[in-house]
Formats: structure tokens, C-alpha cells, sequence
């Protein structure tokens, strides 16, 4: 089964690191990233950097931010698959963020 | 009689129909099918020697002749492709062992991703076999919500792949935890007296204790609920709540706490120290004649450590004053923050009452009768209130 795992951590947690905790966090998801029940892994651009974007009477309308207006904002995401919950709740609990007061969401994907 | 065996089976045939159909739908369905095949041909031909085991069967049966009908459906009209997995296992399948894979549905059951009420529900429904009306009178709530409860619980189990299995060693700590408290907030349910959940929970948690039988809070758990149920009948008397000191000890079920004792010694030679195994110390201790306030105090005070709570501390005060230390009981209780907390207010004004602090006393009891909601509760603090007013001698001791 596919499960989507997306981090959810208040912004600027990382800036706030001392440097060599920054690098190891960087390196654990690199780690991850690697591991071969991902399916392919992202970091994201702050959230400043979104836009969102809905369509109404035929008009395309633009707004600057996330959808969301909350303190934790999506910052990643990594795409597994497992045999089952457990073993991605595993890899959950060891994704470096949720040290750091971070939320991971697990669910999983439709089958296709 | 048929009642009682189904009861007593139910759980064991299901697990192994989940275990094998890997659905709780498919799996509840064929029980359903094989128990009213018995309910017919039981009086008539008999029980089988093996009831379980012939449950388990005529269930797998109906399984797979109805998988093999949706098969040659499917085939017939180019459908949807029907489960390779269930029929593969069929040739194999053996009736004279069944494995008990209860263990695997009680961790499945009370799985930490599924809603908590949703676990309750499901555990009652597929484990201790209580039919979805009954669930939905415990809780008081209409059965088409319980049913809702229970379907969107069984939908998330197969959606997210929550696997079929006990778990593995580094996980189990935490997992049978949930398990115990699962099977706890069922057992208080029943306190407030409506289907009885109590002799439900002890039911599961026996079932518990015989499957794990090495781990000290099973059985800690367990004792616990035995030997509270067995003073049920002394709890009340008529509406009114009877303090355990005022309790009319013929009253309790005396074989029920020796019962208990012995699943509590159990715990304890396991190495026990956990909360429930001191909790069912307590209880135990509290049964005793005359009860030994200091130890108990001491054994809250452990509690306390163990789980923060300032609710147990609140406990452990109530100990230190009946061991004699009122005036340290109400120190520990001034440094609490339980405000809002109905006996908070109440334990105060009883030791400031037992300290001569009579004035204070009624403050405390007054701010306890403003936050208590239920009738027998409001008529004990008022009685309480009458007898401050009534003696100008503080000095009475309990």
C-alpha cells in the first residue's frame, strides 16, 4: 500500500537550529529520502512562497499564502510504501520534525 | 444456554474470520450466518463437541461459497475481480486446530489510529459480542449512530491497512496500554449503572489476562475491575452515594474480592509495579478490615509518581488524613490546582472540618455544591453543610 506522510512544522523551526543540529537534520531526511519504501520525498519553499488559486465564474483568482491559516504549515512530504499502518507510523514517529514539535499526518493514497 | 456459548464464542470465531477473510464485514457476516446455522441444528442433533471449532468452519464454508458465488458473477458478467487471497487458504485449512487469534483482534480493535470511541464500540461489538443495540443503550446514543460509529471505525481499519497482528515486541508497551485503557473506560462506563459494562469489561479483561498471561498489567487490570465490581451493590443506597467507609461490607461480593486478590498476586509475583497493579493494591487494601491508611497512602504516592496526576494526589492527601495527618493531607491539597474539581472542594472542607476550621469548612463545601451536577452528589454536600451548622463541636472524628 501507498501512505503519504506530510510534515507539518511551524515555520523558521529550522533557521533556529545551531547549525551542526540543522545539518543532521537534513542529513536524517536525506536518509529517508533514500530509503527504498520512499517513493519520492519533497521539501517545500516557505510558506510565504504560496499561492493559492481558485477558479469562480470562469475567472482565475489569485491570492498570496497557504489555504490554511495556521500555526504549523505544510513543509514536506514523502510518498512510502508499506505493508501496513504500523510499519509507516514507524517511520513517522523517526522523521526528524516531529522533535521538534512537528505534526506528521500519515493516510493513505488511493490505489489506482 | 445456546446464549451463553455464542457469547462466550463469538469472539474467538470472528478473530479467526478476520484473521482468514481479512475483513471485518465479510468476517461478522459468515459468524452471523454460521451462528443461526446452529441456533437451528443444535437443539435438534446436539452440540458438537467442539463448538468453536465447528462455528469457525461453518463460517469459513459460507465464506468461501459466497466468495465463489461473487466469483462466477464476476466471470459471468467481466466485473470487478474478486480476492485471490481467501481462496488460496482454503485447501489448507485444518478444523481440528483453530488458532485463537483474539490477541490479534483485541490490538486491532483498539488500534491508537482509530477513534477512542470507535474503539470502544468495536471492541464490545467484535470481541465481547454485545449486538450494536446494546452498545448504542450503553452509551446512550440511537443504534443508527452506533451502527455509523461502528461501520466508519471498521471502514478506517481497511483504508489505512491497519494489519491484523499483535505488535512487535518494541511497540507492545505502548499498544497494550491503549488496550487497558480501552478496556478501563469500558469497566466505568458501567459504574453509572446502565447495561452492565462492568461484568462486560471483566469478561474482556479475563480474556486479556489468559492471552498475555506474562504481563503484570493485564492482570493488575483485571483485579482492579474485580475487585471494585464486587462492592457494586454497597456503592448506593437507594440514589444516595455510600462512602466506602460507610459501606455495608455483607453488602460485597467477598468471594468476587478474593478473586480478585489472587489475579492481583498474580501480577504482583510477574514483577507488577505498574499503575493498574497499584491501583488493584489499593483496591484490595481498602477491602481490608481495618484498612491500612498509611500503606495506602504510601502506594498513592507511588501512583502519583508514576502518573503525574493531581487527581491521584488528591487521593494520596485522603489517605495521609485517614492515617491520622490531617493537617499534612490538606498541605498536599493547598499545593494543588484542581480548581474546577468538584471533589477537590469537597476533600478540603472535610479536613478543614476535621481541623476545627469549620467556617472554612462550609466555604469549601458551599464551592463543592456549586459544581456538583448529579442529585445523589448535591443531597450528600447539602447533608454534609446540615452537619457543620448542626455540631459547635468540631472536634468529632469520623
Amino acid at each position: 500500500m501507498q501512505y503519504a506522510m506530510m510534515f507539518y512544522a511551524e515555520p523558521g523551526y529550522a533557521e533556529a537550529l545551531p547549525e551542526a543540529e540543522r545539518e543532521a537534520v537534513l542529513a536524517e531526511f536525506a536518509a529517508l529520502a533514500d530509503d527504498a519504501r520512499c517513493v519520492t520525498a519533497a521539501q517545500l519553499q516557505p510558506a510565504e512562497t504560496a499561492t493559492c488559486v481558485r477558479v469562480a465564474g470562469g475567472r482565475t483568482l489569485m491570492t498570496d499564502g497557504p489555504f490554511a491559516d495556521t500555526k504549523e504549515v505544510l513543509g514536506g512530504f514523502c510518498l512510502v510504501e508499506a505493508a501496513n499502518l504500523d510499519e509507516v507510523l514507524e517511520l513517522a514517529a523517526r522523521v526528524p520534525v516531529t522533535r521538534y514539535g512537528a505534526v506528521v499526518e500519515v493516510r493513505p493514497v488511493v490505489a489506482r | 444456554m445456546l446464549e451463553e456459548v455464542f457469547r462466550d464464542e463469538w469472539g474467538r470465531v470472528l478473530a479467526s474470520l478476520v484473521g482468514f477473510l481479512g475483513d471485518f464485514d465479510k468476517a461478522e457476516e459468515a459468524a452471523q450466518e454460521a451462528f443461526a446455522i446452529a441456533a437451528e441444528r443444535w437443539p435438534e442433533a446436539g452440540e458438537p463437541a467442539n463448538p468453536g471449532a465447528w462455528l469457525v468452519t461453518t463460517a469459513r464454508n459460507r465464506a468461501i461459497d459466497r466468495i465463489r458465488r461473487e466469483r462466477t458473477l464476476a466471470e459471468k458478467v467481466h466485473l470487478l475481480p474478486v480476492p485471490e487471497a481467501a481462496m488460496d487458504v482454503m485447501d489448507e485449512f485444518d478444523d481440528s486446530v483453530i488458532k485463537d487469534e483474539r490477541l490479534e483482534l483485541i490490538f486491532t480493535c483498539c488500534h491508537p489510529a482509530l477513534p477512542l470511541e470507535g474503539q470502544v464500540a468495536l471492541t464490545l461489538r467484535a470481541l465481547g459480542g454485545l449486538e450494536t443495540a446494546e452498545i448504542a443503550r450503553a452509551f446512550l446514543v440511537s443504534e443508527e449512530t452506533m451502527k455509523r460509529r461502528l461501520s466508519r471505525v471498521k471502514a478506517k481499519i481497511k483504508a489505512t491497512g491497519i494489519p491484523f497482528a499483535v505488535p512487535a515486541a518494541h511497540l507492545l508497551p505502548d499498544r497494550l496500554d491503549a488496550v487497558l485503557a480501552v478496556l478501563y473506560l469500558i469497566y466505568n462506563e458501567g459504574y453509572s449503572g446502565r447495561v452492565d459494562l462492568g461484568a462486560e469489561a471483566i469478561r474482556l479483561g479475563r480474556v486479556l489476562a489468559a492471552l498475555m498471561p506474562d504481563e503484570p498489567e493485564a492482570h493488575g487490570l483485571l483485579a482492579l475491575m474485580m475487585i471494585h465490581h464486587a462492592r457494586r451493590r454497597a456503592r448506593f443506597s437507594g440514589e444516595d452515594l455510600v462512602l466506602l467507609e460507610d459501606q455495608d461490607r455483607s453488602l460485597w461480593d467477598h468471594a468476587q474480592i478474593a478473586a480478585g486478590r489472587s489475579v492481583l498476586d498474580r501480577a504482583v509475583a510477574l514483577g507488577g509495579r505498574g499503575a493498574y497493579v497499584i491501583q488493584a493494591a489499593i483496591a484490595s487494601l481498602q477491602t481490608a478490615e481495618p484498612i491500612d491508611w498509611p500503606q495506602v497512602a504510601e502506594l498513592y504516592r507511588r501512583l502519583a509518581e508514576l502518573t503525574g496526576s493531581a487527581v491521584v494526589e488528591l487521593n494520596h492527601a485522603v489517605a495521609l488524613a485517614q492515617a491520622g495527618d490531617p493537617a499534612a493531607a490538606l498541605r498536599t491539597v493547598d499545593g494543588l490546582d484542581l480548581d474546577g474539581y468538584l471533589y477537590f472542594h469537597s476533600t478540603r472542607g472535610e479536613l478543614l472540618r476535621r481541623l476545627g476550621r469549620d467556617d472554612e469548612a462550609r466555604v469549601a463545601y458551599r464551592r463543592a455544591l456549586e459544581l456538583a451536577t448529579s442529585t445523589p452528589e448535591r443531597r450528600f454536600l447539602t447533608r454534609r453543610l446540615e452537619q457543620l451548622s448542626a455540631s459547635p463541636d468540631p472536634t468529632t472524628a469520623p
